[in-house]
């Protein structure tokens, strides 16, 4: 294959190679367990304490509020579970939404099994969760309320700091899953009145499983992973060095980009986006088209199937994903295109492209030019195009 | 994940199209799960098929085999037609990923659809055929969204 356009930036991201040559001293030359006593090893500790400190500094937090995990998954199940058993005395109601990730979701279908009542928000058209809607579910025995900052399949920036207002007001702990956007939207977690919160470097150009929940000061919940004492003992295992380490760099970097590479990638997204819907007809913009991620880009086109889309788009060198259900190994296409009222058949017809750092417009035309042939070749093809003309001549006549 | 005959019907799918006035027409699937089959048979007088289409919404594995049974049947008689099972699809593809079988399902469904159309036109009976139970309605006027 000559050529590889990769927009899938919300699947992973590729390790830039500040970030490997970071890492890699902490594989060869200080390989030393920070909880050593030797000074070579002890030194570490240090390192892991500056990484802390330079995500705090994005977040507005405290150093001693970042935790490190083994990616955002870890981080969304310590949140929920070790909450709801925190506070299992206070009640056991959760709040969250019907478009969260599956690290939430599957979380809270095993708290269901252990007693906790789970209420799941619906979503607008565009995927946003309303407040208010929020503010009626609280109940006395309400103990969480988690909603993610924003949708990893088509988006959406949720109203995170009025959520936050809210469950201030009602004394209610909330969290957010800002894997998709942490250090691509500029927030402050005291501003938003988060309590924690999990990220992950694989998205923002670091290393894979490695992230971070961060807990506000005085936040009770307990460890999740027992052993050792590390992490101030709430989360054990011998640190992931390296990990941290490309972490961080990967944060510093990414913080230091943020305005002049999200500015880069809307503009881009906004191209990509107008490009489509002007010369692709029957298609449909999934998602806030204004509260969206800056490299968001996520398409229904009628009458075509997503995983034949994906394969054709494959051939022609182009990287992207899609929520239909044969590229998920389900019969359901994607919760989230459901959640947003998307019928089933064009719901299977999605197609998500997420931009990166080094996405350029030449290779999004060469995208648009490749999408409109294989898009115009798949309904050649399919049988609810047929219908479709058929019924539309019928009309004329 | 798939085989290369697979991704070789899928990249080059033989007999897309439609038949005009065809001898029987059998549509199956349902756009909910994401696949939708649709089969023209053109049949002589001495029950030969003489030409075969296909229409297909769905994945990769529901496009090849759709192309694959249309390979199968075409030239062949309306009982040796019967005995292409999507088995004898799956193999003629060097198999499908597990995941996928049910794909398979849907061309055997979608030629005894069509035959049976053929046979109802015709007055006869084809020896093992019953009436296909998936078939989706054709030209029903869903009130569908236009985007
Ligand atoms: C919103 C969201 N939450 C959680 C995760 C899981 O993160 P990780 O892959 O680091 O476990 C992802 C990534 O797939 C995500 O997009």
């Amino acid at each position: 294959m000559e050529r590889l356009i990769y927009l899938d930036n919300a699947a992973t991201t590729k390790t830039s190679p500040e970030v490997v040559e970071a890492m890699l001293p902490y594989f060869t030359e200080h390989y030393g367990n920070p909880s050593s006593v030797y000074g070579f090893a002890a030194a570490n500790k240090e390192v892991i304490i500056r990484q802390r400190e330079i995500i705090a500094g994005v977040l507005g937090a405290k150093g001693n509020e970042i935790y490190f995990t083994a990616g955002g998954t870890e981080a969304d199940n310590w949140a929920l579970i070790a909450t709801a058993e925190a506070y299992a005395a206070k009640g056991r109601h959760i709040i969250t939404t019907k478009i969260e990730h599956h690290a939430i979701l599957h979380t809270c279908e095993y708290l269901q099994k252990r007693g906790y009542e789970v209420t799941y928000l619906d979503v607008d058209e565009n995927g946003l969760v309303d407040p208010k809607a929020v503010e009626d579910a609280i109940r006395p025995d309400t103990i969480l309320i988690s909603v993610m900052f924003a949708n990893n399949e088509i988006g959406t920036v949720e109203p995170i700091a009025e959520i936050g207002k809210i469950a201030k007001e009602h004394g209610i702990l909330f969290h957010t899953d800002a894997v998709q956007a942490f250090a691509q939207i500029p927030f402050n977690v005291d501003e938003c009145n988060i309590d924690m919160l999990s990220a992950s470097g694989h998205k923002l150009n670091g290393p894979k499983g490695i992230g971070f929940l961060y807990i506000r000061t005085g936040v009770k919940i307990r460890s999740f992973i027992h052993g050792g004492a590390q992490e101030r003992r709430r989360r054990a295992g011998t640190e992931n060095v390296p990990g941290i380490v490309g972490l961080g760099k990967a944060v510093e970097l990414a913080a230091a980009s943020m305005q002049e590479r999200t500015e880069k990638e809307s503009r881009l997204r906004n191209h990509l986006i107008s490009r489509i819907e002007k010369e692709i007809p029957c298609c449909r913009l999934n998602g806030d088209r204004v509260k969206r991620l800056p490299n968001n880009v996520n398409f229904s086109f009628q009458f075509v199937e997503g995983e034949s889309l994906l394969i054709m788009l494959d051939m022609k060198g182009i990287c992207a994903s899609s929520g239909s259900a044969c590229t998920s190994g389900s019969l359901d296409p994607s919760h989230v295109l459901l959640a947003i009222g998307l019928p089933h058949e064009i719901a299977h017809g999605s197609l998500r492209m997420t931009l990166g750092a080094d996405t350029t417009e030449e290779e999004l035309d060469y995208v648009v030019d490749s999408l409109k042939e294989i898009v115009a070749q798949l309904r050649n093809m399919s049988p609810l195009y047929e219908d479709f003309v058929r019924r539309q001549k019928n009309q004329e006549n | 994940m798939y085989t290369e005959k697979v991704m070789d019907h899928f990249q080059h799918p033989r007999n897309v199209g439609e038949i005009e006035n065809a001898s029987g027409v059998g549509t199956v699937g349902n756009a909910k799960c994401g696949d939708i089959m649709r089969i023209y048979l053109d049949i002589d007088e001495n029950q030969i098929i003489r030409d075969v289409k296909f229409k297909t919404f769905g994945c990769g594995a529901a496009v090849a085999t759709s192309s694959m049974a249309t390979e199968l049947v075409k030239g062949k008689n309306i009982q040796e037609a019967m005995e292409v099972t999507n088995k004898a699809v799956m193999e003629a593809l060097d198999g499908l990923p597990p995941v996928k079988v049910h794909c398979s399902l849907l061309a055997e469904e979608a030629i005894h659809a069509a035959l049976w159309d053929y046979a109802e036109k015709n007055g006869i009976r084809i020896e093992g055929l019953e009436k296909p139970k998936s078939d989706v309605h054709e030209g029903e006027e869903e009130e569908e969204e236009e985007y």
